[in-house]
């Protein structure tokens, strides 16, 4: 029997926390001035300071220092008035001074919530901390492994080295019950919009400048909470909740079976959903932390603090009602195009002259699952709000159906031209209907009295010019078959198949 | 010995700017005396002579073209190898940096090469800064140009004894507890330690940053404070670089050498003396006080109680920095490799590398700053030394509210015999009892010579609030206008005829 996070919460409570690291947009580095383009050639982007080569200095970018500020005040954290960043000590080759300049007990930005809206109800995710810390570079461990251990040999990019990276930390979360999955993917959705309002990071979970890890545990009604895990590696809106829910499923198998939940960090599998072992927390090192003697400590002026509230963007929730308003539809339709990344979208196209009905079917469906084809953000794909309005109208006239609708989209899509050019140069307009075919068919008929006499003579393999003649009055609009078996009909010939 | 080695960096300068003698004269004579004598002092681990030669002819072509020449242009020097220099090889001293050779200047290299001011080569140093008598170099001991028998001090005894030795008129240490101040004392030339901030750290090689800073070597107190200009003042680089620019030490120093100090309030601290200290240095030091008194000043005592403090605090804050900076030196980017050979593990490299290429007194620094920051014992050690590095400040302050300058003697011994305390790290580290609470509350203070004990020099110790280097440079000059007036100029031994 496949057992269900519903099963799992007849016995036990969740408790669940997310850290969320968010490599901030900034056109530096958080520490030296070089670039942070993604996809750039590897060691091309480096400096002696993110190199960490002796003698060389860290000097605190105060782009990323304000960015950091912007987002604590979004999350409605307190702003530290004085704090520092602090060293912390490994050794890992990707660290170039094998200690990462991060914050530990003074962080920028603390004590603030998220309200999260899941299926109409409302969760407040307390937010414990946020704080400025730089990148690490990135490994490449070539071998059969594709770990450290194991690999021939590894390749170091420090291009990502000292990229500011702002570690978001939420509370626990209880309470959630079976809905702990969708509420941690709607917690790292609604912030990933916010974010994204504030113009803060790229947010693109799929290039990792948002990552996420997933703390879970799990306890009988009434006892204290239990042992977590933290899940590394959740690199979807979707995988959240999939991590969330493998782990739930996973701990009470434990736990039922009278076993202890080790306290662990698991690595989440994207093929299986599940989660493995990773490194044990008994285990961790220790990191040694001390405050950053190279860098002066941060004292933000309040007076700039509140100027810096006072310019804050409208932010998505806001921003969500106020659309909610003017569309007039449910908390759940809303929610889904929050998910989806589509309100503004729906919106514009609404504006544009669509209804709100087709302009969210559209944006939902036939055009989220062509971003999800390529991979992107429906605010990516190649066709505007106005062009999708245009379609509606197209199809609420009668002129394309939903077919020819969406040919006309892919054309727009691949070409970036109009709908109206792409309907012209397509010659795409509706002859699916009855009356259209069958006025073609007769036409055909009427203008081939020859081979509708052999077909209608019992010689159905002749129909085949007709049913050219009629795609060809169709401009190839129609479907052969259905032409095929409409002339058979016409012609008194049956719906024979097969009989060459 | 050319005459040229004798002359002061001021005198050269001068004799360049009226065209007496050319940038490139100076130079090769200097380039000779080093040929004739560094074999014995061994003061140099590098000699970069095609690049000084470069250097030279660069001030004597900009002098025939008219162009301005720096207060200093055309002057040798004699740089600490824990600066980095592009294309020039720095070690730190260490077997773990041997070979590499840094993509960038420091700060004050830069400085030093637009100031027209010739960098001779790179000087020989306790590793990574720690010690006390350049014994801990890993590559050979520098010998006292008074007595070859004996240590320059250290950390910066190659640059003191180059300059005592008449190889370079200028020289450039570190002073992180003393490191200036000490072979500075001991080789018997002038060495100021700027107040924290005012000299860019950004490009040395730091060993504790929070008391790291570089500073001027001299035979005279005006040259020490034509070469502190040089390199002073802030840095965008280096963010613990303080805004005011450099205090105005060249003028102090040439007002101090009228040889006036009245009204000028001078406390001897109770607690740098008597005990452990010896007879000769602390009557050198008397003699002192009284030519001091003869020049003017009001001398009262003062009592700082928590100097007392200062050895222990020092050794807990400085190894546990040093222990967090000297990480990058695990083989993966530069410098020494040991055991890669395709089948050791990453960690199994990187602790051969540095087992390798650390010396004993740097593997032992390591070992007490890890233990130091170590969860558990960072409140018991690291937070509690800065306390009382906060304590040692306000006795500064308190200080500082009777008296105008603070003096002591330099270093509570002589210079000491080769080997006679590398066994014992406490006798080696109460060298720098009298040089630490200036480190740790980051005020300036400077060693002057001030006379022999047993034929050896003692230095003698001005200490200023933060940012009023100019009264050390002021009572200094003042004392050794005094000093060089009765007796004249301490000067080390020829050194030439096979002195060892």
């Amino acid at each position: 029997m496949t057992v269900t996070v519903e099963d799992v919460v007849a016995r036990y409570e969740p408790v669940i926390g997310l850290e969320t690291h968010v490599e901030l947009s900034t056109a530096s580095k958080m520490f030296c001035s070089c670039a942070t383009t993604f996809g750039a050639e590897p060691n091309t982007q480096i400096c002696p300071v993110c190199l960490g080569l002796p003698g060389s200095l860290p000097v605190a970018n105060a782009a990323a220092i304000e960015s950091t500020i912007r987002i604590g005040l979004a999350l409605n954290c307190s702003i530290a008035t004085w704090c520092r960043f602090a060293r912390k000590n490994y050794f890992y080759p990707d660290m170039p001074k094998n200690f990462q300049i991060s914050q530990y007990d003074e962080p920028l930005c603390v004590d603030g919530y998220l309200d999260v809206e899941v299926s109409g109800r409302s969760y407040r995710i307390g937010i414990e901390r946020v704080h400025l810390e730089e990148d690490t570079g990135k490994n490449t461990h070539v071998g059969q492994s594709g770990r450290i251990h194991g690999a021939d040999y590894s390749l170091i990019d420090y291009n990502r080295a000292g990229i500011p990276l702002v570690e978001i930390v939420t509370k626990p979360v209880p309470d959630t019950g079976s809905a702990a999955p969708e509420v941690a993917r709607g917690y790292v959705t609604e912030l990933r919009d916010i974010l994204r309002t504030l113009g803060v990071s790229d947010v693109r979970m799929e290039q990792g400048s948002l990552r996420c890890d997933v703390n879970t545990s799990l306890n009988a009604p009434g006892e204290p909470w239990g042992i977590r895990t933290e899940t590394k590696n959740v690199n979807s809106l979707r995988s959240v909740e999939r991590a969330v829910r493998s782990e739930m499923i996973r701990q009470a198998a434990v736990l039922a079976a009278g076993q202890r939940v080790v306290q662990e960090t698991r690595h989440f599998l994207e093929t299986t959903g599940d989660t493995r072992p990773g490194r044990s927390k008994e285990e961790a090192t220790d990191y040694r932390y001390f405050p950053e003697p190279d860098l002066v400590p941060l004292a933000p002026d309040p007076s700039w603090v509140e100027r810096l509230r006072a310019e804050l963007p409208e932010l998505p929730a806001v921003h969500r009602a106020r659309i909610r308003n003017r569309l007039g539809v449910s908390a759940e339709d809303m929610q889904q195009m929050a998910n989806a990344g589509v309100v503004d979208l729906v919106a514009t196209t609404v504006e544009a002259g669509a209804p709100v009905t087709e302009a969210r079917n559209w944006w939902l469906g036939y055009l989220a699952q062509k971003a999800n084809e390529r991979d992107i953000e429906p605010a990516d794909l190649p066709i505007t709000p106005a062009q999708v309005a245009r379609i509606v109208e197209l199809v609420g006239a009668g002129t394309l159906s939903v077919g020819l609708a969406r040919q006309a989209v892919d054309g727009a899509l691949d070409t970036g031209e109009d709908i109206d050019a792409v309907v012209a140069a397509k010659g795409l307009r509706i002859v699916s209907d009855a009356n259209a075919l069958a006025v073609a068919a007769d036409e055909a008929i009427a203008a081939n009295p020859d081979i509708a006499a052999k077909v209608r003579s019992g010689k159905v393999a002749a129909v085949g010019p007709l049913v050219g003649a009629v795609m060809k009055a169709t401009r190839g609009q129609a479907d052969a078959a259905a032409v095929r078996e409409l002339l058979l009909e016409r012609l008194g010939a049956g719906a024979a198949t097969g009989d060459t | 010995m050319s005459e040229l080695t004798r002359l002061s960096a001021a005198e050269i300068a001068g004799a360049i700017a009226v065209g007496e003698v050319s940038a490139e004269e100076v130079t090769r004579a200097h380039l000779d005396r080093i040929e004739q004598v560094d074999d014995v002092v061994r003061a140099f681990l590098h000699v970069d002579t095609d690049g000084a030669l470069h250097a030279a002819r660069r001030v004597d072509a900009d002098r025939a073209a008219g162009r301005d020449l720096g207060p200093l242009a055309g002057v040798p020097l004699a740089m600490k190898d824990v600066v980095v220099t592009e294309g020039l090889p720095t070690t730190a001293g260490s077997k773990i940096l041997e070979g590499w050779i840094p993509p960038y200047d420091a700060t004050i290299t830069r400085k030093i090469k637009d100031a027209g001011i010739v960098m001779l080569g790179k000087t020989n140093m306790d590793e990574f800064a720690m010690g006390s008598s350049t014994e801990n170099s890993a590559f050979h001991p520098t010998h006292n140009p008074w007595d070859l028998g004996r240590i320059p001090g250290g950390s910066s005894g190659g640059s003191s004894a180059a300059v005592s030795a008449f190889e370079a008129p200028l020289g450039i240490g570190t002073d992180t507890g003393g490191s200036i101040r000490q072979p500075a004392a001991v080789t018997g030339i002038v060495g100021h330690k700027p107040t924290y901030g005012g000299v860019s750290r950004y490009g040395l090689i730091a060993f504790s940053s929070s008391l790291d800073q570089a500073g001027p070597f001299g035979r005279t107190v005006l040259d020490a404070a034509l070469l502190h200009e040089v390199m002073g003042g802030h840095d965008p680089c280096d963010s613990t670089s303080i805004p005011q620019g450099v205090p105005p030490v060249a003028a102090a120093a040439r007002e101090g050498a009228g040889a006036d100090l009245t009204g000028v309030r001078v406390a001897v601290v109770q607690e740098l003396g008597g005990e452990g200290y010896q007879p000769g240095v602390l009557a050198a030091f008397q003699e002192a006080v009284s030519t001091l008194r003869g020049l003017g000043a009001t001398v009262l005592e003062v009592s700082c109680p928590h100097f007392d403090y200062a050895l222990a605090a020092y050794y807990l804050i400085a190894p546990s920095e040093c222990s967090s900076n000297l990480a990058r030196f695990d083989g993966v980017r530069y410098g020494l490799r040991v055991g890669d050979d395709g089948v050791r593990s990453l960690e199994e490299v990187m602790s051969l590398t540095r087992e390798a290429g650390f010396g004993p007194e740097v593997k032992r620094r390591i070992m007490i700053g890890t233990y130091a920051l170590s969860s558990g014992y960072y409140d018991a050690y690291y937070g509690q030394a800065q306390k009382v590095r906060t304590l040692i400040s306000r006795d500064f302050a308190a200080a500082f509210e009777q008296a105008d300058v603070l003096v002591s003697p330099s270093s509570p011994f002589v210079a000491f015999g080769i080997g006679e305390r590398v066994d014992d790290p406490m006798a080696m580290y109460v060298n720098d009892l009298c040089t630490l609470p200036a480190s740790l509350a980051g005020t300036p203070a400077i060693s002057v010579p001030c006379g022999l004990s047993e034929g050896l020099p003692v230095g003698l110790q001005v200490m200023a609030p933060a940012l009023a280097d100019d009264w050390c440079y002021r009572v200094a000059a003042a004392f050794e206008a005094a000093y060089v007036g009765t007796n004249g100029p301490l000067r080390a031994p020829e050194l030439i005829g096979g002195a060892a």
